[in-house]
């Protein structure tokens, strides 16, 4: 009766006619009986155009997942080669040379690590001070502002940051800097050799300066997730404002972590700025002037000179390296930023 | 009761120290992070400005030694480039962060956030490797394509991830109202939610295309570069930040100014097209 109702208002020149009575019979004979079809079957109580657009995206979500799948499967297969012949060889030997076609890794691996972890000895403080200033001191007129400058810093291309070291940087670093630190440690083994400009210490600053506002904004977060009633219960018990701090730190300690390693994920896959002013070296020293070399900045340089096939897959199973290594540095991160943020939801 | 406790006195000014030293200390690091900023912004201009005329927009590279010409090649490019990655990485961003927001509650949506997450922090040369081996390979000869759909690649966890955080916003009172009129909930996601949340979106896409634009390293050995007039998707393509690559590396002076004047041009190019895009958005989706 009711559907009647309903095709009546709907259709108003439709009553009384012949197809009206053929469609009022129709519900009389299906009445009080489910009709099940195909399309019923699939879909239970849904709409067909819901279950079409679940699928879809759905699907789009799944191309995000085997995205990663692919690429390390690319990597894999397309480095095979150099994976049999060298085996574990290609991280623990030092020649890379392209002509004899023999390929170790070792000081470009040592290269990624020791440029990275020198910038974060320097992007470490700054950006932690930073964050603090954000988030416990600076007024809400001025903290706008300067979180937009430093994701401003964030958001220059690397490209820039290189040429900027190349033509401001490096003459700085040749001129001043480095024959000022040759002078006052003459012996210093990490002061030696010819003061380039281009070389370790080149690199460590410039990659200092790109993680900073990465350590600097994700400090903040995790900063500010800290509950007020643990600052308010620091300044109940007398404490002054940096022994709050102290308090907020302690509380963010696994977040902080989390946001440096951050740090060290983008600063060991970081290419441009890098290859411009490091020298290009596969070579271990241990000072800070000589020239080095990071796997992102061999592949920068070499691919495309890369002629026979085992150079180009050695060049591939560093990508393949790089690709693992920066997984699991931003996994652990994401794990401990996310540790100390979801302990006060 | 002074006399009796000198430490009580010694251990309030330490600490008054300290706090002043400590906060101090804090401030002083904000301040040093804006100074690489001003410097490099100030180079780039004083630098870049110099170079900077019709030429540089209209005309194409001049050969070693000759000086003048432009980087019209390498503009109109770069922006090809940008618009083959948006292409491709803003529907699947789009669609991606949608299912995440909306049917992610699940174990494969906590999977997918995390691929997603593990993908943005993989760095953009070993993407350029992967575009390298998927599809310069199988096509035998670099293209534009080929760094197009690497930019995609780099684009897509940004543009999900705000997707996804943008349509949690949206308050579950218009989903509701939406059903209370019997739409279907497809209707509700497409024409109400997205669209609640299109500003939101449209910063990520944003952010995702100017990030885009200032990358290198995946388009050295994709696009490659191209020193001629092309715009042709299947051939090498020229492109600012390239151009700035081999302009500073390469030993003639000329060729470092104007390496100086595309990097002026290239934030220029990122500022204009977030102007364009939030004039585009503003008057389209005005509610």
């Amino acid at each position: 009766m009711e559907r009647r109702l309903v095709l009546n208002k709907t259709a108003g020149d439709f009553a009384g006619s012949r197809s009206e009575y053929k469609l009022q019979n129709f519900f009389k004979k299906s009445k009080g009986k489910k009709r099940v079809t195909f399309l019923t079957k699939i879909l239970g109580n849904k709409n067909i155009g819901d279950l079409i657009f679940e699928r879809l995206t759905l699907l789009f979500a799944m191309l995000v997942f085997f995205l990663v799948v692919l690429m390390g499967w690319e990597m894999y297969s397309n480095s095979t080669l150099s994976i049999k012949t060298f085996g574990l060889k290609f991280l623990i030997t030092s020649t890379w040379d392209p002509v004899a076609e023999v390929f170790g890794a070792l000081p470009v691996i040592y290269g990624t690590f020791v440029s990275s972890l020198l910038a974060l000895l320097i992007a470490f403080p700054l950006g932690i001070g930073v964050a603090v200033f954000l988030a416990e001191l600076a007024p809400g007129w001025l903290e706008k502002p300067l979180s937009f400058l430093t994701e401003l810093l964030a958001g220059i291309p690397s490209v820039i940051y290189g040429l900027w070291g190349i033509f401001v940087l490096v003459p700085w670093l040749r001129d001043s800097v480095e024959p000022f630190f040759q002078n006052k440690f003459p012996n210093s083994p990490l002061f030696q050799g010819a003061p380039y400009g281009f070389g370790m210490l080149a690199a460590a600053i410039i990659l200092s300066i790109m993680v900073l506002p990465i350590i600097s904004s994700i400090s903040r977060d995790v900063l500010k997730s800290v509950p007020n009633t643990q600052r308010e219960a620091a300044y109940a018990l007398g404490a002054t404002k940096w022994e709050v701090t102290k308090v907020v730190l302690s509380n963010a300690k696994s977040g902080l972590l989390g946001a440096t390693m951050l740090g060290l994920g983008r600063a060991i896959g970081e290419t441009m700025a890098v290859t411009m002013v490091i020298g290009n070296r596969p070579e271990i020293s241990a000072s800070l002037l000589n020239p080095s070399y990071t796997m992102a900045s061999v592949l920068a340089n070499e691919f495309t000179e890369a002629t026979s096939d085992l150079y180009i897959s050695a060049l591939i199973e560093l990508a393949l390296i790089l690709f693992i290594i920066t997984i699991m540095v931003n996994i652990l991160a994401r794990l401990l930023v996310w540790s100390t943020e979801r302990k006060w939801k | 009761m002074e006399m009796k406790f000198p430490m009580k006195k010694f251990i309030f000014y330490k600490r008054r120290t300290a706090n002043f030293v400590m906060l101090s200390l804090s401030l002083l690091a904000a301040l040093i992070t804006i100074v690489p900023l001003v410097f490099i912004f100030y180079y780039t201009i004083s630098k870049g400005i110099s170079n900077l005329n019709i030429d540089f927009f209209t005309k194409l590279p001049t050969p070693v030694g000759e000086t003048g010409g432009g980087m019209v090649n390498a503009i109109v490019g770069t922006i090809i480039l940008i618009a083959i990655g948006g292409g491709i990485g803003i529907p699947v961003g789009i669609m991606s962060g949608t299912y995440l927001s909306e049917f992610g509650k699940n174990k494969f949506g906590i999977l997918v956030r995390f691929f997603t997450d593990v993908l943005s922090g993989i760095p953009s040369i070993v993407v350029g490797v992967v575009a390298y081996t998927l599809v310069v390979i199988p096509m035998k000869h670099f293209s534009a394509l080929a760094g197009g759909i690497a930019l995609a690649i780099l684009m897509i966890p940004t543009i999900t991830r705000t997707t996804e955080e943008m349509i949690k916003l949206v308050p579950q009172s218009y989903r509701e109202a939406g059903l209370a009129l019997g739409i279907p909930k497809w209707k509700i996601t497409v024409m109400i939610v997205l669209k609640t949340a299109w500003k939101g979106i449209a910063t990520g896409i944003l952010l995702g295309l100017s990030r885009a634009a200032g990358e290198t390293a995946p388009l050295l050995f994709t696009s490659l570069g191209n020193r001629f007039w092309s715009t042709d998707i299947f051939q090498p393509i020229a492109s600012l930040t390239v151009y700035i690559y081999q302009y500073s590396t390469a030993p003639f002076k000329d060729w470092n100014d104007q390496a100086w004047t595309a990097a002026l041009a290239l934030i220029l190019l990122i500022s204009v097209l977030s102007l364009v895009f939030r004039i585009i958005t503003r008057s389209k989706y005005k509610a």
